[in-house]
């Protein structure tokens, strides 16, 4: 209890001393703030948008084939299906239509697939909610494209795909493989590229070798690596976004060191006095680390808050352009929060310790000379 | 009011608010469960692979697709005009 009353009246004495400081300290936790808060903003982000690309993306097919001609992706014929030979562990292989369009009314490209399963109509279509967003467009309204061979299409829009679902169908036209190939001119025997399916993951790797050796002019590209990429991206971007704001940070860490560790006359005639009328040195190192603690651990707590706010009520509006990418379609969403604890206690012991320890060593220094050297 | 219990009921406010935002994160997950569920069947169904978070250009929207040379592919060292192309990591064994 005496322990405990002895640090209320040392955080007193701290709080009072920062208080004749105002301006300067406020200052200080302002700046301290915001930079916790741009940290923790592209951390928070990240991660969410991370998580979401790894749980929804588990979903995609196990291996895409695609055909390589000089170094590009080509068209696949048909009868791939049948010259990749008996593959086990393949249950289902078939051949995906997708490509792209630009639309020069909007300035926007739309990924254009054929969906089958829709079982839409020859001229129907169905269109993601951000195309609908760009273009104006309602269920039963009619969207004209222009076709390969110059003449203009119009569809009628059958269906929106349900807005939630943006973040992977902002952009897409769903049509009949039917349509499509007579809307891009494409034969019959050919593909986009051939999708398999895989029962046993771990086998994965096997058949893509197989799949290599078979159709050398094509390259399979597994889930897995798909998987590996996003988590490679986002990882990219937000080290490029600490990199932008490194410069920042370096301002800051400058700031704070040289108002944490290099003491003024005033503070260090104020540990002189201190001393002098009965405080013994750990009586000063703890104020001081108190006075650390107040100042860290206030802004630390209000930049995480700040950020979570930013992120998830206010979508992240300050960066999601840098982290998610810029486009005219753009899709709109509400980032599901995806926390981790070990990234908050890391953002926790840069941001606080460094701060804290700073304003020790240097107090030490002075706490432990003679009253009457530090007072001179 | 002594200045210790002010900043202390400050750091225990701040706290709480810490506390209720991973609170506030487990309820969002929640109602949010069902755009992930919407979102997997829409993978699956589709066999989707990319998220659409740049499209501007083929590499860009499709990134798990794109050519091995990707940014740089309109013909080599080809200076990037994309923007999100910028933000592309390098292939790993560069760095």
């Amino acid at each position: 209890m005496v322990l405990l009353q002895r640090q209320r009246y040392l955080i007193d004495y701290t709080l009072s001393a920062l208080y004749r400081h105002k301006g300067k300290n406020l200052g200080l936790l302002l700046v301290y703030t915001l930079i916790v808060f741009l940290l923790a903003s592209v951390m928070l982000f990240t991660q969410s948008l991370r998580q979401e690309a790894a749980r929804t993306l588990q979903n995609a097919p196990e291996i895409i084939v695609q055909r390589m001609v000089a170094g590009r992706h080509a068209l696949i014929p048909a009868d791939y299906l049948e010259k990749m030979g008996r593959l086990r562990g393949v249950s289902e292989r078939h051949g995906r239509l997708w490509g792209y369009f630009y639309d020069p009314v909007v300035k926007a490209n739309y990924t254009l697939m054929a969906a089958d399963h829709k079982q839409l109509g020859e001229r129907d279509i169905a269109i993601g909610a951000g195309v609908a967003r760009a273009r104006g467009l309602e269920i039963g309204d009619r969207l004209s494209l222009r076709s390969s061979r110059g003449e203009p299409t119009s569809f009628r829009i059958r269906e929106i795909l349900h807005p939630d679902t943006e973040l992977l169908s902002a952009d897409l036209i769903l049509l009949p493989s039917a349509t499509f190939r007579s809307f891009f001119g494409i034969a019959n025997n050919l593909f986009t590229d051939l999708a398999l399916t895989v029962r046993n993951p771990a086998e994965t790797r096997k058949i893509a070798e197989k799949l290599t050796l078979r159709l050398p002019d094509t390259r399979p590209i597994l889930r897995e690596e798909i998987l590996r990429t996003y988590d490679a991206i986002f990882n990219w971007r937000q080290g490029i976004v600490f990199v932008l704001l490194s410069s920042a940070l370096m301002a800051f860490v400058i700031f704070a060191w040289d108002k944490a560790s290099g003491l003024s006359a005033e503070e260090k005639r104020e540990i002189g006095i201190l001393k002098a009328i009965g405080w013994d040195s750990n009586d000063i190192l703890a104020m001081k680390l108190w006075e650390g603690a107040v100042v860290s651990v206030t802004a630390f707590l209000l930049g995480y808050l700040l950020a979570y706010l930013h992120v998830f009520h206010a979508s992240a509006e300050l960066f999601s352009s840098v982290l998610k990418g810029w486009a005219t379609l753009y899709p709109q969403f509400k980032p599901i929060p995806a926390i981790d604890g070990l990234q908050i206690a890391t953002l926790f012991f840069f941001t606080v310790f460094p701060y804290t320890v700073a304003t020790i060593i240097p107090v030490w220094r002075a706490a432990v000379s003679d009253p009457d050297t530090v007072m001179r | 009011m002594r200045k210790s219990t002010t900043f202390l009921l400050l750091i225990a406010v701040l706290t709480i608010a810490l506390l209720l935002s991973i609170l506030d994160a487990g309820m969002r997950r929640t109602q949010t469960a069902d755009r992930l569920v919407m979102e997997a069947q829409l993978v699956a169904g589709l066999e989707l692979t990319d998220l659409v978070i740049s499209t501007e250009a083929r590499y860009t929207r499709h990134w798990s697709q794109a050519d091995y040379h990707a940014a740089f592919q309109d013909y080599p060292s080809a200076l990037e005009h994309f923007p999100a192309g910028s933000l592309l990591p390098p292939p790993a064994r560069l760095y």
